[in-house]
């Protein structure tokens, strides 16, 4: 065991785990595009960095692949942190705005806007397929091929793969596979049509009234409120 | 494939004697056998050792100086770089055409040449240069790359006999 400040939390860990396991055991939650339970860390996406260090000499790591030390300090949503995962999440928008993964995460962090020409990849190389099939299906059947901008997902000669078992792993865990829902702003690239969500109860009653619990509304309003609050 | 398959076969295990399992080592000695990776002996390779065809795929592709498609003996690298075009590297261009009959990005039909273009080879001091199999040639004119040609020319014609 080691022990650890998590957000200012002083908590005691297992040794040999992640800052991303630690803080998910403690409920804390961190975003991620290239993690899976189950499969190994691949440090690729940079989504889930946090910062560690005491402050003014803090730096920005990747959680997932970061292991606990004792007297670690981690901050996982400081305003640096904030900052540039929402710099990300929009930069992801601009590679892939049809995968609905990246536009929940959008919606959630509230970035409302892509200041990027979105260029519609229908892969952002998170390499989760490539796990799967090697880690969990014991396939081998795909993999990362070429390099630098023209590096790519795909079988062997980009032929159909003679391992591949059609078992659809692959497909299950990549977050471009999943589109977005289609609404009425589908040609934007930013969906963020959850976060624009009102509370459909407040015409009726307060919230004192409700007895629905949790409710997906509510939650993404008492975020947005202590968002603001904590911007003032 | 011309070649036989117990030719394939005796490629193959010579450079697993010499290497092991390391695929990139492994390719550079396929690779010096056939001049390029043909797709047939990867998959041997593959079958062979166990190492999945998609890790061979992966080094494949990954390095410049691996390659899938046929490559010519001779490859001929023609500075297209400022300094060299202002110094005439167009001309050696068209020397080389009227020469070989080929454009940058093409092969003689013998499989002997091939002729590409870079943007700056890094030695703007000795424009117009062009780079022949690793070797540097500088302040060149259009006689000169003949000459070079022709030697290269002469040299493979003695190798073959
Ligand atoms: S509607 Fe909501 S869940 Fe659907 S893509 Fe948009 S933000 Fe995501
Ligand atoms: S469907 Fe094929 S490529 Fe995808 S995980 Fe399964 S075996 Fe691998
Ligand atoms: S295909 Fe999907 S899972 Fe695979 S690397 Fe691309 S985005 Fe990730
Ligand atoms: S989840 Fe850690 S870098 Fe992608
Ligand atoms: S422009 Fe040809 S070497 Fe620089």
């Amino acid at each position: 065991m080691v022990q650890i400040a998590l957000n200012g939390l002083r908590v005691e860990v297992d040794e040999g785990m992640t800052i991303l396991e630690a803080a998910r055991f403690y409920g804390i939650a961190i975003p991620t595009l290239c993690y899976l339970e189950g499969l190994s860390p691949y440090g690729a996406c940079r989504l889930c960095l946090v910062e560690i260090g005491s402050p003014g000499q803090s730096k920005l790591v990747t959680s997932c692949t970061y292991r606990v030390e004792e007297g670690l300090i981690v901050r996982t949503d400081s305003d640096w942190v904030i900052k540039r995962r929402k710099m990300l999440i929009e930069l992801y928008l601009a590679t892939c705005p049809s995968s609905k993964v990246i536009q929940d995460l959008a919606s959630k962090y509230h970035v409302t806007s892509v200041r990027f020409t979105p260029w519609y990849e229908d892969c952002i190389l998170c390499g989760l397929c490539v796990r799967m099939c090697a880690e969990q299906m014991q396939g081998k059947a795909i993999g990362f091929a070429h390099r630098g901008s023209n590096r790519k997902v795909t079988t062997p000669f980009d032929k159909e793969s003679e391992v591949c078992r059609l078992c659809g792993g692959c497909m299950y865990v990549c977050p471009a596979c999943q589109s977005r829902c289609q609404g009425p702003q589908e040609e934007q690239p930013v969906c963020n049509a959850c976060l624009n969500l009102q509370q459909p109860c407040l015409d009726y009653f307060d919230d004192k009234m409700c007895f629905m619990d949790p409710c997906v509304a509510c939650e993404l309003d008492t975020n947005r409120e202590l968002k603001v609050k904590r911007r003032l | 494939m011309s070649r036989q398959l117990s030719d394939v076969e005796d490629v193959l295990q010579n450079a697993l004697n010499k290497h092991g399992l390391s695929v990139v080592p492994l390719l550079q000695e396929i690779q010096e056998h056939f001049r390029y990776l043909p797709e047939e002996v990867l998959r041997m390779l593959s079958r062979k050792t166990g190492i999945p065809l998609i890790e061979i795929y992966h080094a494949a592709t990954f390095y410049n100086s691996l390659s899938l498609t046929p490559r010519a003996r001779h490859q001929i690298k023609i500075c297209a770089g400022t300094t060299c075009h202002i110094r005439g590297g167009g001309k050696l261009i068209e020397e080389i055409f009227q020469v070989l009959g080929i454009r940058p990005g093409e092969i003689t039909p013998n499989g002997e040449f091939m002729l590409e273009t870079v943007n700056c080879l890094g030695c703007c001091a000795f424009a117009p240069a062009m780079v022949v199999d690793g070797k540097y040639y500088g302040n060149l004119t259009p006689g000169e790359v003949r000459k070079i040609l022709s030697k290269l020319r002469e040299r493979a014609a003695l190798m073959e006999k």
